[in-house]
């Protein structure tokens, strides 16, 4: 790569991450006449939020009666009553407004008679604080996730947001203080180096989960932005909660929307039993993630999984009406002609808990600024660096996420987020003198590819990782199995520092960009066991079989990961919503 | 199971050539990009753009034995070997099977593909009837993967004047959405010889489009509504 011809660009602000989250924000300040740069290293529509499937979560009563309320309790105990129950109580509120806006940027949702937005039941939803299910997430079919990423990158070319497509972010940039001056990126098509100047810096490039072989996500999904943060001294937080989607399709791992179940759909194991009414006798099927997932695992540990290796579960949606499917479910429909070659409206479909979502990430309050501790406050803001999505942790999802959440998630603290930075922008007028050592070190990381001669093989480790991830962190995990875990990640990680690529070409040059991948997916791996391994208790998706019970006398607290020495800290989870009356931690029923 | 790959690395090679690979093992309900996936593991500077696997994201958009299509979701089972991959015809190549793609997002911009009001917002959504709704079914799921206008003829001679079947679909789904406030706007846009009306109904965009969109019925739907607007 070209070490001499780095360009050098200013702008107010600089998000990395072209989603959902990346998108809502970049768009409320380009509306502001704030001068922002959006890089993503794929072409904005070809973010991962275009997968989104079921839907978006609004107490809009369009179906039912709903407020924001009932929904702000069944995200605190959906999340296993980890969330910050301040940033919960304000995307409940938020929602509606939300919702509504998405709706006027041109969403194509689809439609009750009445031509109000249609909404499904999804799993974790009730009226009444616990009562029956509720109907609250807002769908465009099962292509919510496409529709709502193609309006917002269409309001963005409206409002004329400054792209930088196809360009790789390699480090933070950050001056002596501490404060956080923009990024080094590089033109995945040419390999220019860019030094994008900005006087807030916002992390939006989405969940982690590449950590796993079989995973509903993109294989774009690699942790960039995590790794980023950890590499400049900001811990991520509660990353042992990864959540396992109850219904992937058996060995391939493309997402089957919890909203097939929202419809009527239902699960069956190898004796035909609809067994979620033995562990969920209410909700049923419909209960939250982190226990559908267990069940169907516990079924198929138990000898009552399908098939001739009794090693899946059945998803019934076959008794549905053909309308309904074709109506609601085009999508999957289309997936699972294509990938099994089964069409749901005449057979059931395999399905298998499979890698999801990041519930942890950079730790962030509900103004999207990142806070790391310093002494003894716990939650000091690291100057000029923001995050929002997926990536971040804020946390509304504590140990577990409600489907329709993240979606809701990303927009609510994409917008929140560029909303702060308005305000930070009018008190700081001028961009600090760039910290050039900074620079030199993310130069370091990159040119570091550009090394000859034998090693090991990127492939090879990467492999290697998402078969440890699996074996050592997944659904059940023990102290034995998680600290051989920390053991093979970390020799992973040493290993990694041999590896060498063959290909030193500058342009479209896929197998370096796969290298940063992998060093960025080695970090968060790193980062993922040695929390889990931390934690022992059982509570959401992180289930210890040495630990059964959740804890909430030692535990209700947050994790905190440190590159630096491989660290472990807490801090405190606040219980303390922003109007209404706390929700104490009480045994979770479904 | 062979494979005949376009490889063009610009700064090395002077001119492009075809690379053969072979997949000894090919298991049952494999994908084209599962296969590529298994060549670039042995020979990492093989070049083409994916990620969301599962036909939603666009990237792969590639000529896969003549026929445009996404190697995510197209069956190795359904390809005779050897598999013939060439990048997307009539866009400019940067490396093996990775087009530029510049043009083609220039045309989507030029129709304006964003929701326009004139009118103040409601505190609501706007209302809009399930039939209403229903026109935009086949319209707005399009993916951006270049598969319709990168065989289309007509966008091959003149992919700066006639906007292409892509970016006429989006034309479309913005005509037919009952909360748009510019068709007018919209229509007059497309007038002239060039924009709309070099599109000569050859179909090849319909036969392609990896989402079973049909621009071609968009585009008459199209030519439809300026007809009624001079009348
Ligand atoms: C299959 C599937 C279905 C889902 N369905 C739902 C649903 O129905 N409801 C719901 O609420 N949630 C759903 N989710 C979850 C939700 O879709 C995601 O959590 C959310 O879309 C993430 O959005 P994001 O903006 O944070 O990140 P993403 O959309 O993943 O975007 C990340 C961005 O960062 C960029 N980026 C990353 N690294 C770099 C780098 N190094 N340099 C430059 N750019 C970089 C990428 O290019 C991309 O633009 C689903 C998830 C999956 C996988
Ligand atoms: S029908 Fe029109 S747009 Fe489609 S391929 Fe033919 S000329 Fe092109
Ligand atoms: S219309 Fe079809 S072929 Fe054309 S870009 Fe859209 S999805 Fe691809
Ligand atoms: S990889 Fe996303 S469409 Fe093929």
């Amino acid at each position: 790569m070209n070490k001499k011809n780095i360009t050098y660009r200013r702008f107010d602000t600089l998000i990395i991450g072209a989603g959902g989250g990346g998108l809502r924000a970049a768009l409320q300040l380009s509306e502001a006449e704030a001068s922002v740069a959006v890089v993503s290293k794929v072409f904005p529509t070809r973010s991962h939020t275009v997968a989104a499937q079921g839907g978006v979560n609004a107490a809009l009563a369009n179906v039912s009666e709903d407020n924001w309320h009932w929904h702000m309790f069944d995200t605190v105990k959906g999340s296993d009553y980890l969330g910050d129950q301040d940033a919960i109580e304000y995307m409940c509120r938020a929602a509606s407004k939300v919702v509504y806006e998405l709706e006027h940027f041109g969403v194509p949702f689809s439609r009750l008679d009445n031509g109000s937005i249609y909404q499904r039941p999804f799993g974790g939803q009730s009226k009444n604080f616990g009562g029956a299910q509720a109907t609250r997430t807002c769908a465009a079919a099962d292509r919510t996730g496409h529709a709502i990423l193609h309006s917002l990158y269409q309001q963005n070319i409206r409002a004329k947001t400054h792209f930088f497509d196809e360009y790789f972010a390699v480090d933070l940039i950050k001056d002596e203080e501490g404060n956080i001056q923009g990024a080094l990126i590089f033109d995945i098509k040419s390999g220019d180096i860019v030094v994008i100047e900005a006087k807030t810096t916002l992390i939006a490039t989405g969940g982690a989960g590449q950590l796993y072989r079989t995973t509903t996500n993109a294989l774009i999904n690699t942790g960039d932005g995590m790794a980023m943060s950890l590499r400049a001294g900001v811990p991520l937080q509660d990353m042992e909660f990864f959540q396992f989607h109850p219904t992937g399709i058996a060995g391939r791992g493309m997402l089957i929307t919890e909203g097939a179940r929202g419809e009527g759909g239902y699960l069956v194991n190898g004796l035909g039993e609809r067994f979620m009414e033995r562990y969920a006798p209410n909700a049923k099927d419909l209960a939250s993630r982190d226990v559908v997932s267990r069940s169907i695992a516990t079924e198929i540990r138990e000898g009552r999984g399908c098939g001739p290796d009794k090693d899946y579960i059945l998803l019934k949606l076959d008794h549905l009406d053909e309308s309904v499917i074709q109506k609601r479910l085009p999508g999957i429909r289309q997936t699972c002609k294509t990938f099994l070659g089964l069409d749901p409206a005449e057979k059931a479909i395999p399905i298998f808990p499979t890698a999801h979502y990041t519930m942890g990430g950079i730790p962030t309050n509900r103004y999207g600024q990142v806070v790391t501790p310093v002494k003894d406050t716990p939650e000091e803001a690291v100057q000029g660096l923001y995050s929002a999505g997926e990536c971040a942790c804020v946390s509304v999802h504590g140990a577990n996420r409600l489907g329709g959440n993240s979606l809701l998630d990303i927009l609510v603290f994409g917008r929140s987020a560029a909303n702060h930075i308005i305000t930070q922008l009018q008190e700081n007028r001028f961009h600090r003198q760039l910290y050039q050592p900074s620079v030199d070190q993310a130069l370091e990381r990159l040119f570091r590819w550009d090394k000859k001669g034998d090693g090991e093989s990127v492939e090879g480790l990467r492999k290697e990782l998402k078969k440890v991830m699996d074996e050592n962190c997944g659904v059940f995990r023990t102290q034995e199995v998680l600290d051989e875990g920390i053991a093979k990640v970390s020799a992973l990680a040493e290993r990694m520092k041999d590896a060498v690529i063959d290909d030193h070409s500058d342009i479209f040059n896929t197998a370096r960009v796969e290298a940063l991948e992998l060093e960025n997916i080695m970090d968060v791996a790193l980062a993922t066991v040695y929390s889990a391994a931390a934690r022992t208790e059982s509570r959401g998706a992180h289930s210890r079989i040495d630990y059964p019970d959740r804890d909430d006398i030692n535990w209700m607290k947050h994790t905190l990961y440190f590159s630096e020495n491989r660290s472990i800290d807490f801090k405190p989870v606040r219980t303390k919503p922003l109007s209404v009356d706390s929700f104490p931690p009480k045994p979770r029923i479904y | 199971m062979r494979f005949k790959i376009y490889r063009f690395n610009p700064e090395i090679d002077k001119k492009p050539y075809v690379q053969e690979y072979v997949l000894d093992k090919v298991e049952p309900g494999m994908m084209l990009l599962d296969a590529l996936k298994i060549i670039k593991e042995q020979d990492p500077t093989l070049g083409f753009r994916r990620s969301c696997g599962e036909g939603v994201c666009g990237s792969d958009g590639m000529n896969i034995n003549g026929v445009n299509g996404l190697a995510c979701v197209t069956a190795l089972s359904d390809l005779s070997s050897p598999v013939e991959i060439n990048p997307l015809p009539g866009l400019p190549v940067i490396r093996d099977l990775i087009i530029d793609m510049d043009q083609f997002y220039k045309q989507y911009r030029a129709v304006k593909p964003y929701l326009t009001r004139k009118e103040p917002l409601p505190e609501l959504e706007l209302k809009q009837s399930p039939k209403e709704r229903d026109k935009l079914d086949g319209l707005y799921e399009c993916v951006l993967c270049a598969c319709c206008s990168t065989s289309c003829p007509s966008f091959w001679w003149n992919p700066d004047k006639f906007l292409g079947p892509a970016a006429l679909l989006q034309a479309g789904r913005f005509l037919q959405d009952s909360r748009d406030q510019s068709t007018s706007e919209r229509l007059e846009a497309l007038e002239g010889p060039f924009k709309l009306f070099r599109c000569h109904t050859i179909m090849n965009c319909v036969q392609v489009c990896p989402k079973d969109l049909n621009p071609t019925k968009a585009i008459g739907e199209i030519k439809k509504m300026m007809l009624t607007k001079t009348i």
